[in-house]
């Protein structure tokens, strides 16, 4: 580290640490609005149906019930690209999905008055498989979705939406290949984030023309910038609440918002719909789907010449956004692998599931997981060690890339070999690695194998953001940034470095809440962005109300602004020290100053996250066992070492490392149910599992705000999967493609069963 | 379905007549709670604790014993509270994460200092729970190993990944702190 700051880059309680340890923090089921009722949804038990009839005569008369809705008088709200996402509609096209909605006055008579509706449904035929949803005469989801292929382009990341990877030539990039391998790899294990904090909101009309959301979200400010119109423009107020995890899923929250809405508005009462973990499971967000057929050529030295295949994108019944999640999987390819020659084509398809919305990978890490074990088979033909094919692979300065909005960008970013080579180091990849197919150690039964993987992304800079810095004359500062908080240690880490900017101790800095209706514009905490994003906006405005503050001083003091600093809340003479007023004396005790800031979308930087594994695979069982992790990262400048280290910890659940060989949804394919719908039979890892992990987080300085800083959260866990899967490979001596390596696949690979 | 079992448990047990009072201490509180008005044969002891009597810093996560969200002390020992029915424990003691703070001075416990120091928590929804079993642990093994600690803390589902730096923190606190990383090779 080259420069020593007071507060970045030191490890600092976090400003919500006491409310979260006491148990005071709020999350959105600990707080009740006065008159608030309860909103509950009846959820269909079929696939694919169309309601014939429904009868809510019973439930609307049950004691304590205020609403009842259903598709004929709900209100039109409408999500995703085509609308094609009413908040309820005439058919049902996933287990799970919402029939009717209740408002209560207690939970109780909510859930009474669901068992009250009478429904006749029309069962449809339902679809599955992602490929066979594309064929013709496949059963169809939505009217405006013909072959239940999504249209292409999403307006508002750009007229020319990265919606293909089409550069080069690829048939003259195959002409110079030395090695040509083609395959069909899957990441279609469709896992679920689970946060453990179910979705959740409340809403309140103040009149037509006023909602107010309190929501568990990541991205308190997308619930309004994302719903409003679908919502006919109407001002939504939104307030983040703490937010018990999200890891993607809880950002604009649009079907339980809605939901929530819809039943304030018929009851004229505030409502909550808060999921159950059952709901959570089965009619909330899981992973896209991911399924490569492509074609790729090296030469011997590891240089890729050309990538050319299909790459189909299942999003279940439904998308909000998950053209934009193609886009963005694109874009973060180019990172992986540096080639002139592509012809990628995306499909992408909606089946009887429920949704595949945006998690923490965002199509990246689901396009990156589906082609890494592609590469694999060309680097073994070639004999190349994958750390050395990494290295001469990964976006670096002198490269670029198409991003999501289809326009290049030349890379002006951080070297990341320091960060690849360090990882290997720590790891002992040079004595481990014993090439392709080879176990590392071979004890009776149990093999150990090991491998790598690499993810990056240049969201870090992506979207905007806007942030102001009051400051008061008792020496205290409030930032004002929409960030709500859902454990990445934002609020925290935008309060120090406003505490940098105004020298001052770190308590005497608060953050506003996450609440748009005080707040400037902010697109929302989602990718990496926060750090550089909200943090230069924050940084900008704490300067301007630095700079006011001087300029206020100086006359008092007689000298130019130029002339003077500050410190713990007194302003003194650079060259006499001596000579300082307090703050209040320059500013008076009936005033206060706002800096303001704003930061506009940078797509020339990216990040980097390496994953080490090690495996051991018992091959009389076909179990692996996961017996270590190295994580490496280059991340500029280290705001806050343990807030980054848990970021890195957090890569082996989130529907990240743990998908390479336990963590799935078990869909039914004949009843269309979810079969590991609760906690016991979806599988997690428990502390008791817990492999050693070392965090390696290097800080060279990278040229983004005055703090030299990228974030990395959102990708800890992209490069893992396919790093595991690797592993298991070289352990066993096998090929598997498709994640996740259950015992079965282990052991069927082995031609044991 | 989950409601009609719970029904059916209390009925058979015996143990919920109308008109009989639970007595629960909270957090050395004393509460008189009446079956049928002002807890329901059916009602967990999470139920209670949240949206009876207030404690909210009780989280229901899974609401099925599987995650650990819930957990409090019932005289001493960690309990999953959304698997207890109220009407089960009259005369019981609880303690809620909101009992761990002196009431007097405000002073923390240790162990929430040391997660305080450590950042030993990311979103912070497991955390009352996981703080609470480790109460439960130390109270019996004060100096536990890190396997021990792993063990005893299994039952807690963390999604964000604060595991490693929860066991940092309890390591810490009792006084075999130093870079779990390094050890754990």
């Amino acid at each position: 580290m080259s420069v020593q700051y007071r507060h970045i880059g030191k490890a600092t309680p976090r400003k919500d640490a006491r409310v979260i340890v006491t148990g005071k923090a709020e999350y959105i089921d600990d707080i009740k609005i006065a008159g608030m009722l309860y909103g509950k949804v009846l959820r269909s038990p079929y696939p694919h149906a169309n309601i014939k009839n429904i009868d809510t005569a019973k439930a609307e008369a049950y004691p304590g019930v205020e609403a009842v809705l259903t598709y004929k008088n709900v209100p039109g709200w409408m999500a995703g690209v085509p609308y094609h996402r009413p908040v309820l509609d005439s058919t049902v096209r996933f287990v799970g999905d919402a029939v009717a909605l209740v408002a209560a006055e207690t939970e109780e008579a909510a859930n009474e008055a669901l068992e009250l509706i009478d429904v006749e449904y029309e069962q449809l035929p339902a679809v599955y498989d992602m490929e066979a949803a594309a064929q013709p005469g496949a059963p169809q989801l939505h009217e405006r979705i013909p072959n239940n292929i999504f249209p292409r382009g999403f307006r508002s990341i750009g007229e020319k939406a990265l919606q293909e990877l089409v550069m080069g030539d690829v048939e003259k990039g195959f002409g110079e290949a030395d090695i040509i391998e083609e395959a069909t790899c899957a990441y279609e294990n469709i896992p679920n984030p689970l946060p453990p904090e179910p979705p959740g909101v409340i809403a309140r009309w103040e009149d037509p023309d006023h909602l107010t959301i309190y929501t568990a979200s990541q991205s308190a400010p997308m619930n309004r910038n994302f719903a409003q119109p679908a919502l006919g423009l109407v001002d939504i107020r939104v307030i983040g609440m703490q937010c018990g995890g999200s890891y993607g899923t809880k950002n604009a929250n649009f079907i339980p918002m809605a939901h929530a809405a819809a039943l304030a508005k018929a009851a004229g009462k505030p409502v909550k719909v808060y999921f159950s973990k059952e709901e959570h499971f089965n009619a909330y967000t899981l992973r896209l789907g991911s399924r490569i057929h492509a074609r790729v050529g090296i030469k011997k030295d590891g240089t890729v010449t050309a990538v050319e295949g299909e790459w189909f994108v299942d999003t279940g019944a439904v998308s909000e956004m998950a053209q934009v999640q193609v886009a963005v999987g694109l874009g973060e390819t180019q990172l992986l692998i540096r080639c002139p020659n592509w012809n990628l084509q995306p499909t992408l398809v909606c089946t009887n599931r429920n949704p595949s919305g945006v998690v923490r990978g965002f199509g990246g890490q689901e396009l990156n997981c589906a082609l890494l074990p592609l590469l694999t088979v060309v680097m073994e033909k070639a004999d190349l060690n994958p750390v050395d094919f990494f290295k001469k692979n990964y976006m670096a300065p002198g490269a670029g890339f198409f991003w999501r909005d289809g326009i290049w960008r030349d890379y002006r970013g951080i070297d990341f070999s320091k960060a690849i080579d360090k990882g290997a180091e720590v790891f002992g990849w040079k004595d481990k690695w014993k090439g392709w197919n080879k176990p590392t150690a071979v004890n009776g039964s149990k093999r150990t194998g090991v491998g790598v993987g690499l993810h990056g992304n240049a969201d870090i800079g992506e979207d905007e953001s806007e942030a102001n810095v009051k400051l008061s004359p008792d020496a205290r500062a409030v930032v004002y940034a929409c960030v709500s908080e859902s454990g990445m240690g934002e609020r925290s880490a935008l309060c120090k470095m406003a505490a940098e900017v105004l020298n001052l101790p770190l308590d005497r800095v608060n953050i506003a809440p996450a609440d748009t209706l005080v707040n400037p514009f902010e697109f929302g905490l989602v990718g990496s962005r926060g750090t550089y994003t909200v943090g230069s906006a924050v940084i900008q405005a704490a300067e301007d109300a630095r700079r006011q503050l001087l300029e206020l001083a100086a006359p008092v003091l007689g000298v130019k602004p130029e002339e003077l600093d500050t410190k713990d809340g007194v302003i003194y003479l650079k060259n006499d020290p001596q000579k300082k007023i307090a703050w209040y004396k320059a500013m008076g005790i009936a005033r206060t100053i706002t800096g303001q800031g704003r930061f506009e979308t940078d797509f020339s930087l990216c990040n980097c996250m390496i994953i080490f594994a090690e495996v051991e695979v018992d091959t009389e069982t076909g179990k692996a066992d996961l017996r270590r992790i190295v994580a490496s990262t280059d991340c500029g400048q280290i705001i806050d070492p343990l807030v980054l280290e848990g970021q890195l910890h957090g890569s082996l659940g989130s529907a990240g490392i743990d998908t390479a060989i336990f963590e799935e949804t078990v869909l039914d394919k004949d009843t269309g149910h979810i079969l590991n719908c609760n906690m016991i039979d979806y599988k997690w890892r428990t502390f008791a599992d817990l492999p050693p992990f070392q965090s390696i987080m290097l800080e060279t300085p990278v040229d983004s705000h005055r703090f030299k800083a990228i974030g990395v959260g959102e990708i800890a866990p992209a490069p893992g999967a396919a790093a595991v899967l690797m592993a298991v490979n070289n352990a066993i001596g096998r090929k598997i493609m498709t994640y996740p390596a259950t015992p079965a696949k282990i052991l069927k690979a082995l031609g044991r069963i | 379905m989950k409601k009609k079992n719970r029904d059916e448990e209390g009925a058979s047990q015996g143990v919920a007549t109308a008109e009989k009072n639970v007595s629960l201490t909270v957090n050395g509180k004393r509460h008189e709670l009446l079956v049928g008005k002002d807890v329901n044969p059916e009602h967990t002891l999470a139920h209670t604790l949240r949206e009876t009597l207030g404690y909210t810093g009780t989280k229901i996560a899974c609401d099925h014993g599987s995650c650990g969200a819930c957990t409090v002390l019932m005289d001493g020992e960690a309990v999953l509270s959304c698997m207890t029915l109220t009407v089960e424990c009259d005369g019981k003691n609880i303690t809620t994460i909101e009992g761990l703070e002196n009431a007097k001075t405000r002073e923390l416990h240790p162990l929430q200092q040391a997660f305080i120091d450590n950042t030993a928590f990311q979103c912070g929804f497991c955390t009352p729970g996981i703080i609470l079993s480790a109460k439960a642990m130390l109270d019996k093994n004060p100096s536990p190993t890190e396997e021990e600690i792993k063990q005893e803390l299994a039952g807690h589902y963390c999604r964000c990944g604060s595991q490693y730096l929860v066991i940092k923190a309890i390591l810490a606190l009792v006084g075999k702190g130093g870079d779990l990383s390094e050890r754990a090779i």
